[in-house]
């Protein structure tokens, strides 16, 4: 049973950084319709300016990890992906926005080609180490299951940044009109509101949770290096898939069920096959509910 | 009819083994083998345009199939020809007609593996069943690096070298004129009318179900046909057989033009050469391979040559005017 609570615990944690991740794919596929395959490399490009911030502000040489620098940093490099996932959606998205939609997926596999090679070029292919913001240490639950203070400032920034972020959709104005994007972009278009500068938020925010799940990743597995994105960001949208494209709280149960699903895998069955359960999970749960778990059965109308 | 059909493939033929011949001579080992893998990669967008640009059913997993091809022959090749056919099956016209079955062997299981994944993800559309093909490639995938007998993560050694320019172009020319015959014929204008509209071709009465699980399985098949063709040529690994392989053909397609067979080809060719062409760049050339792309999507959305096949003719054929039109 002890095995059983460690993998779970485990799982929460890197559950709730593919849900972060699963927010930005799933806000970007409510308003646009389209699965952004660069998503996972803002996360790597996350991951590394949180690198450079942390190197500048001189962590383990100049001055002593603590958790206010912890904050710059998280907060410095989501600023910066922001900036990217503006600029991405801008230069590479907006121009194919009204072609067909396999164009425009084929535009956002380019983006995110362009990141990775961009990435191994600027940043060096070798993988980087995260310096230690905040000090590890281990803390024994009840029940003898072990877990690092890192993996609680995991789970503590994810549940804080989805907490903020479902108040902000529910209850400002630019949430509200987010909605209203996703529900139908030319009426809402028609009722006045600023169909691209919402789209334009979305993608900032989107980017600035993948950069917060970057970070976060740098905490707990502190080895970086720019081809890190491919994977987390194809499970993180299977994980919004299956909490139901377009649902914000699907795509956070969605992060958190796939995460424990692996580490279970990994704790019972064999490392092996950790790639693979994702896929199973999904394509389980797709073919008995296939707008998947929180998503709603749109009816097709002829 | 039939004598001019069976010219015609002789010629084919005739002209595959000499181009080989003048290949294998006169060109250099690298510039034969980008060809080779060309001529792979020829089939594999062939082959997905049927599913994606004919019938409009958008899978990205065609690596798993292409995988299960490749293993299947090369377990073939490894295990069964030395026992059935022993000594005399390793050179020769033996070691030909054991490869031509190595490769039948690829297809027709990788063909298998597509009706099992077909028929439960044709019943999604879209999205869903994209992220289920790309779901079923990776657990392919996944299985295939946990069967020990071909050699799992360390790869499959020992699989020898059968292939050559003229069975990767015999192989391309031949998926040319299966994928283009069935696109004429009858069940092509079928799968035509699901991808043009779907509840439209339902309530006409083509069964879109049944059509489009057999045109996922035969795009399964000679996806299996180019997994063969990879196997018995360079070393066999799960690495080659990753979901970026998928998204590259997919990228073939799309940079063609969907449904565009000479399309299919035209886009094969040139992200096989871009890469090569781009090599004095070494750095760079993948930050500027993938800008290119960008622009090239942005620029011109429909591919290189849209829907429009090239052909040789000058212009196109008349259409006849239809009787129940009037004039």
């Amino acid at each position: 049973m002890q095995e059983f609570f460690q993998q779970l615990a485990n799982g929460i944690a890197w559950g709730s950084i593919y849900a972060l991740i699963a927010l930005g794919y799933t806000m970007v596929y409510g308003t646009l319709r389209l699965i952004n395959f660069a998503h996972g490399d803002v996360y790597m490009v996350g991951a590394f300016a949180a690198y450079y911030l942390a190197r500048a502000l001189g962590i383990g040489t100049v001055t002593e990890a603590s958790p206010l620098i912890a904050a710059v940093v998280l907060l410095g490099s989501m600023a910066i992906c922001a900036l990217l996932g503006v600029l991405i959606e801008l230069f590479a998205y907006r121009p194919v926005r009204r072609s067909s939609r396999l164009t425009a997926l084929i535009t956002a596999i380019g983006v995110s080609l362009f990141l990775e090679n961009f990435g191994i070029r600027v940043f060096g292919a070798d993988p980087k180490f995260f310096p230690q913001v905040i000090a590890p240490r281990t803390i024994t639950l009840p029940g003898g299951v072990l877990v690092t203070n890192h993996q609680i400032t995991v789970v503590v920034v994810a549940f804080v940044l989805m907490v903020t972020l479902t108040l902000f959709i529910k209850r400002t104005r630019t949430g509200k009109a987010m909605r209203a994007v996703a529900f139908h972009r030319d009426a809402a278009s028609l009722m006045g509101i600023p169909v691209d500068r919402i789209i334009t938020i979305t993608f900032a925010i989107g980017s600035a949770l993948a950069a917060a799940a970057g970070f976060l990743v740098g905490l707990t597995n502190p080895k970086i290096e720019p081809l890190m994105g491919i994977m987390p960001g194809i499970k993180a949208f299977v994980a919004a898939v299956l909490g139901g494209i377009g649902s914000v709280p699907g795509a956070m149960i969605g992060g958190l069920l796939m995460g424990i699903s692996e580490y279970l895998v990994v704790g019972y069955i064999s490392s092996t096959y950790r790639d693979a359960i994702a896929f199973v999970i999904l394509i389980a749960v797709l073919l008995i509910r296939p707008a998947g778990l929180l998503g709603k059965n749109v009816a097709e109308k002829v | 009819m039939v004598w001019r059909r069976l010219l015609s493939a002789g010629i084919a033929i005739a002209v595959v083994c000499a181009v080989d011949w003048l290949g294998s001579r006169y060109l250099n080992a690298y510039i034969y083998r980008v060809l080779v893998l060309c001529s792979i990669n020829v089939i594999l967008a062939l082959s997905l345009n049927l599913v994606n640009g004919i019938t409009g059913q958008f899978s990205i997993g065609h690596a798993g199939f292409m995988a299960v091809g490749a293993y299947a022959s090369a377990a073939y090749t490894v295990y069964a020809v030395p026992v059935w056919f022993g000594r005399s099956a390793e050179t020769g016209i033996a070691a030909a007609g054991a490869f031509l079955i190595a490769i039948l062997v690829g297809g027709l299981v990788s063909a298998v593996a597509g009706f099992l994944v077909g028929l439960p993800s044709m019943r999604l559309r879209g999205d869903y069943l994209a992220i289920v093909t790309l779901g079923f490639g990776e657990i392919i995938r996944v299985a295939i690096l946990n069967i020990d007998a071909v050699g799992g993560a360390r790869g499959f050694a020992g699989v020898p070298t059968r292939t050559n320019l003229a069975w990767v172009l015999g192989g391309a020319w031949l998926t040319y004129a299966v994928i283009r015959n069935l696109m004429r014929s009858y069940h092509g204008r079928a799968l035509l009318a699901i991808r043009e509209d779907e509840i439209a071709a339902e309530a006409l009465g083509v069964p879109t179900t049944r059509y489009k699980v057999t045109a996922f399985v035969i795009g399964a098949f000679f996806a299996g046909v180019a997994g063969a063709l990879f196997s018995h040529y360079t070393y066999l690994h799960t690495n080659s057989f990753t979901f970026m392989k998928s998204i590259e053909v997919v990228i073939m397609v799309v940079l063609g033009g969907m449904g565009s067979l000479t399309g299919s080809i035209l886009g094969a060719t040139v992200l096989t050469a871009l890469p090569e062409l781009l090599r004095f760049a070494s750095a760079e050339r993948l930050i500027i391979y993938s800008l290119l792309l960008i622009v090239l999507m942005i620029a011109r959305p429909q591919g290189i040559l849209g829907r429009r096949e090239l052909t040789l003719r000058l212009r196109p054929p008349r259409m006849k005017p239809d009787p129940a039109l009037g004039s």
